[in-house]
């Protein structure tokens, strides 16, 4: 199992903070986002434009080709914007 | 020294200004960012990744000390509900000398843009809306890579 939170939009269209997800160690963040989209309307809606996710892998930036490998939490959100 | 912080306190530039030159180095460079408004906006409110954003914050002054010779930098970024005006975030550098202050300051917060786990919702009366990354601020920061 692996966390995965949300932030900013991606929270927002979620409607919740995070969830629990059942991953394999070798599946890659694409992988789980299109398993992810699958759950709901909300998710097809919050994962429509991967063009506009990011992520972090406990707590460091990584993109969407790197492999969940047994990490705890996963982050997905929007670009930031902060300064 | 590196100092970083994330805080939803009003943020004090002259104090923090003020406690880089008792350390008397020679030249201190800094960069304050307030709230803008295009007339329209009333109020911001940042969100961030608690989990990760002193960390991130973090790494990008120790990359900047590593880069220059300083004897400080300090990073203070505001997060929940500000108005227009106020300032956001606050970074600055200190050096011996002012071309490493002026590169280092410049170096934190183009960084800061890219890396730090922020992200701003302007808010125009009742209205809110998540405020869209800049193609440019990714090219500000890749200045440095």
């Amino acid at each position: 199992m692996i966390q995965i939170v949300y932030f900013a939009r991606v929270r927002e269209t979620l409607g919740m903070d995070g969830e629990l997800f059942a991953a394999e160690r070798g599946t890659k963040i694409a992988e789980l986002i299109d398993q992810l989209a699958g759950q709901s309307e909300r998710h097809a809606a919050a994962f429509s434009d991967r063009s506009k996710l990011r992520f972090a892998l406990d707590h460091t930036m990584v993109h969407a080709d790197a492999v969940l490998n047994g990490a705890i939490e996963l982050a997905i959100f929007p670009p930031v914007t902060g300064g | 020294m590196i100092e970083v912080r994330v805080q939803a306190e009003h943020l004090d530039s002259p104090a923090l200004l003020a406690a880089l030159e008792l350390a008397g180095v020679g030249a201190i460079a800094s960069f304050t960012g307030l709230v803008r408004s295009d007339g329209t906006v009333t109020a911001i409110e940042l969100e961030h990744y608690p989990a990760m954003t002193q960390t991130s914050l973090r790494a990008v002054a120790t990359e900047a000390q590593s880069r220059w010779n300083l004897s400080g930098a300090v990073i203070v970024h505001r997060v929940g509900k500000m108005a227009v005006g106020e300032p956001i975030v606050f970074v600055a550098a200190a050096s011996a000398h002012r071309a490493e202050a002026l590169a280092a300051c410049a170096f934190l917060i183009d960084r800061l843009k890219t890396d730090a786990p922020f992200w701003k919702k302007e808010y125009r009366g009742e209205h809110a809306d998540w405020v869209e990354a800049k193609a440019s601020d990714d090219a500000r920061a890749s200045v440095w890579d």
